[in-house]
């Protein structure tokens, strides 16, 4: 303890005391209380009597205690997601009915585009264009959003402990809200225009919906914990998901892709979204063949049963794990050092 | 002159010699805290420091050490992490060099140093905010870290969403928060505004709202950088009083501060950081003590920096004439030289004037000397300036000498140095400063 005083050279001498305390070295009375002597001090080897404290003693319970700071928690994630809508719609004189309305505009204009100006052939464009859009935009908003969820909290990352994985996470929330209410009015307007909706299909959405999401987080976390990193990272998603929207069968008929790759057709359904997109139109869009104005028979969809598309959904969902698990991984690894990225 | 102290012996040696902030006590004391306030005695008769705190270590540090990557040798693009596999060795820089804490519960901790000690970095590696390059951290229970007030609201939101986020962020579950939520707000006195957006706040009200939510999440450990320095002074008080509540409440608490005052009365025991090491650790009255010397003598502060300045005072010494042995206690009518030993560099002015300010307590100047104002012809080289003074007065006290350099040409300063050497006078015997005539009686 003296060690390091050693080395001043005035130390030892009479005068070693700095000058406030020569001034005040004529006796003087001492204040009555000195600490170590007054109830301050005994309330500190005190039996504790303050709740909290007394909850602490108990190491388990400050293991809890603990772990509530570095785990993710559900609450804290739909705190976030909700702070977040809340930001996005302030002062919006419709708020969250914009969200709600885009569907119905995008109906709009793309069945006018492809269905009267282009003549796809696809009947009721629209429709078949949204139920594979929808899901597309929440995998693709939730991925953009999520590589900048980390950097874009860079004070908060570098000034609290939280579990930061809810940062990527709150991104897929934020778009999954969205996107199922999109979904519901999608439904409700398939069904006001007076189109079949057939029961059974719509048990598709489950698995298909299951698969979006995990293979959403799995990108998310992994595309959030290497923009911190990697500047490049965010400009080269945006411009993937620009391409990667061309490998899903939205605004083309699946069976073009058949015919053009029959046997090689497993290449692109590698595509856990292209499948996603696939069972989504399976679920809500019933016209499994049509003929074009030319009178050549299209195939819509790639199967008129769902065996086919539970089968390709399993493999999705294999992929997607993985894509999950790989993204789960490098989102531990870097997240220590992510204070010091930023 | 130490001899006189009413101090018991055992407090008058290394870890007593720390001032008694009885003049300069924190505008932010409060009435509870200055119970603390008391000569230094009080700091060591409570830190037998290490044992001050009971039960088993919350918060244990083993050989930690934290390297930074200078931002440009970092791969930053994907492009560079491909390229560069593990190649170049950048110019690391070495934050924290082996770091060994243990702080068991209920102690209350000041970490100390000069700025770029490594001080922050530290309380950032306890709170699991940084990863230490090498070496082990443990933490157990709740965390408050108040390393910046505030971090995390969003100014579109109410001050009441905020209040909800921010402590669920920090660990509270709703119902956690539901019933502290008044007493939150009550604390940061903020009833008429908590339903306002937060970015229409005062940046008082901020800090305020931030602070009243990091100490309501009930925390077993509380970490404080520096962010007491802000808010006003009522505000600071009310800080100060709370920490002093965490301390007895037997919470631990380790925070970063600057303030010679709070370690002396807050703390039971200090961790004084310099470049990264811990160059001590235990009694607050030593570490003061050791604080007042590295940064008190610390040549940093004036015009130049004193590292680069071309003249640059290196040497006091003071002896009752020129040339004779070193003396530092004197008596009033004594006389005394003060000798100041000045490097001079190449491409220094011709002549510079060196003028010694001699400084009682709070750095409160007591007299000046000067050099003639054509200044004193140097050339590169050591050279020895003294001040002889014929009859000191008679004053009372330790005083201290910061020596400034200036151009004599152009009268710009070049560098100043404050030494830590000190010289007594023993003057009055009163508890003034200066000795005054005087006599005392009714008017007739």
């Amino acid at each position: 303890m003296d060690g390091p005083l050693a080395g001043n050279p005035s130390n030892g001498a009479p005068l070693a005391g700095s000058p406030p305390r020569l001034a005040g070295s004529p006796p003087r009375p001492q204040p009555a209380r000195r600490p170590g002597a007054g109830p301050r001090h005994a309330a500190r080897n005190a039996p504790q009597t303050t709740g909290s404290v007394d909850a602490t003693s108990n190491p388990a319970a400050m293991a809890r205690r603990s772990r509530a700071q570095s785990r993710v928690r559900w609450e804290l994630l739909r705190n976030l997601i909700r702070k977040d809508i809340k930001v996005k719609y302030k002062g919006s004189t419709l708020g969250f009915a914009w969200s709600l309305a885009n569907p119905l505009l995008l109906l709009v204009v793309y069945t006018f585009v492809f269905q009267v100006v282009f003549k796809s052939g696809v009947p009721r464009f629209g429709i078949y264009f949204l139920s594979g859009l929808l899901v597309w935009n929440a995998f693709a908003g939730s991925v953009s959003t999520a590589c900048g969820s980390v950097v874009g909290n860079a004070n908060l990352v570098k000034k609290v402990r939280f579990p930061l994985a809810v940062l990527p996470l709150s991104a897929v929330g934020f778009a999954a809200v969205h996107f199922v209410l999109q979904l519901l009015v999608l439904l409700v307007l398939t069904m006001a225009l007076g189109y079949p909706l057939i029961g059974g299909g719509l048990l598709l959405l489950v698995p298909a919906s299951a698969v979006a999401l995990i293979f959403t987080v799995g990108m998310s976390m992994l595309v959030s914990a290497l923009s911190v990193r990697f500047k490049d990272v965010p400009h080269l998603i945006e411009v993937a998901l620009m391409a990667w929207i061309w490998l899903n069968p939205m605004v083309y008929a699946f069976g073009l892709i058949q015919q053009r790759l029959h046997e090689y057709t497993w290449i692109y359904e590698l595509n856990p979204m292209a499948v996603v997109v696939m069972a989504f139109q399976r679920a809500i869009y019933v016209d499994a063949n049509a003929t074009k104005p030319d009178g050549t028979p299209l195939q819509v969809l790639a199967d008129p049963g769902y065996v086919y598309y539970l089968e390709r959904l399993a493999m999705a969902g294999g992929i997607s794990l993985a894509v999950l698990a790989l993204g789960v991984w490098v989102f531990r690894k870097l997240q220590a050092d992510f204070a010091e990225d930023l | 002159m130490s001899q006189t102290s009413p101090l018991p012996p055992a407090a008058g040696s290394a870890p007593a010699a720390g001032p008694t902030p009885t003049v300069g006590r924190p505008a932010g004391a409060t009435a509870s805290v200055s119970a603390g306030l008391l000569p230094t005695g009080g700091a060591s008769a409570r830190g037998g420091a290490v044992a001050a705190g009971s039960g088993p270590a919350v918060i244990r540090a083993a050989g930690v050490s934290k390297k930074f990557v200078s931002y440009h040798k970092r791969a930053t693009s994907l492009k560079e992490a491909f390229v560069r596999r593990g190649g170049l060795a950048g110019e690391d820089f070495w934050a924290l060099r082996d770091i060994n804490i243990e702080i068991p519960r209920g102690q209350t901790v000041g970490l100390a140093g000069a700025n770029g000690s490594g001080k922050s970095t530290t309380l950032k590696v306890l709170a699991g905010i940084l990863r230490p390059t090498s070496g082990k951290v443990e933490v157990h229970g709740r965390i408050a870290s108040l390393l910046e007030l505030g971090a995390g609201f969003n100014g579109e939101l109410s001050g009441r969403d905020n209040v909800y986020l921010n402590a669920s962020l920090l660990g509270l579950s709703k119902r956690e928060i539901d019933r502290l939520f008044d007493s939150i707000v009550d604390f940061a006195e903020l009833h008429h505004k908590i339903d306002d957006e937060v970015k229409h706040y005062s940046s008082g009200q901020y800090v305020r709202l931030g602070f009243a939510v990091a100490v309501h999440v009930d925390p077993d450990i509380l970490l404080v950088d520096e962010v007491l320095a802000v808010g006003d002074e009522a505000f600071q008080r009310k800080c100060l009083a709370k920490i002093d509540e965490f301390r007895n409440q037997g919470r631990t608490i380790l925070f970063v501060t600057h303030s010679l005052d709070l370690i002396e009365n807050m703390c039971d025991r200090v961790v004084v950081l310099e470049a990264g090491k811990v160059i001590h650790d235990g009694a607050p009255g030593v570490g003061t003590k050791l604080l007042r010397q590295r940064l008190g003598s610390s040549p940093t502060e004036g015009a130049g920096a004193y590292g680069t300045a071309t003249v640059r005072p290196e040497t006091l010494s003071f002896s009752a004439l020129p040339g004779t042995a070193p003396q530092i206690a004197y008596n009033p009518g004594d006389s005394m030289t003060m000798s100041v030993g000045i490097e001079v560099a190449e491409g220094a002015p011709a002549a510079i004037r060196a003028r010694c300010v001699v400084v009682g307590q709070n750095e409160i100047p007591i007299w000046v000397m000067d050099t003639p104002a054509e200044g004193i012809p140097v050339s590169p080289g050591f050279t020895v300036l003294d001040y002889t003074i014929g009859s000191l007065p008679a004053l009372l006290g330790a005083f201290a000498v910061r020596v400034e350099v200036a151009d004599a040409a152009t009268g710009s300063p070049i560098t100043s140095r404050r030494f830590h050497e000190l010289f007594g006078i023993d003057g009055s015997h009163a508890e003034g400063l200066v000795h005054v005539d005087y006599e005392a009686r009714p008017r007739a």
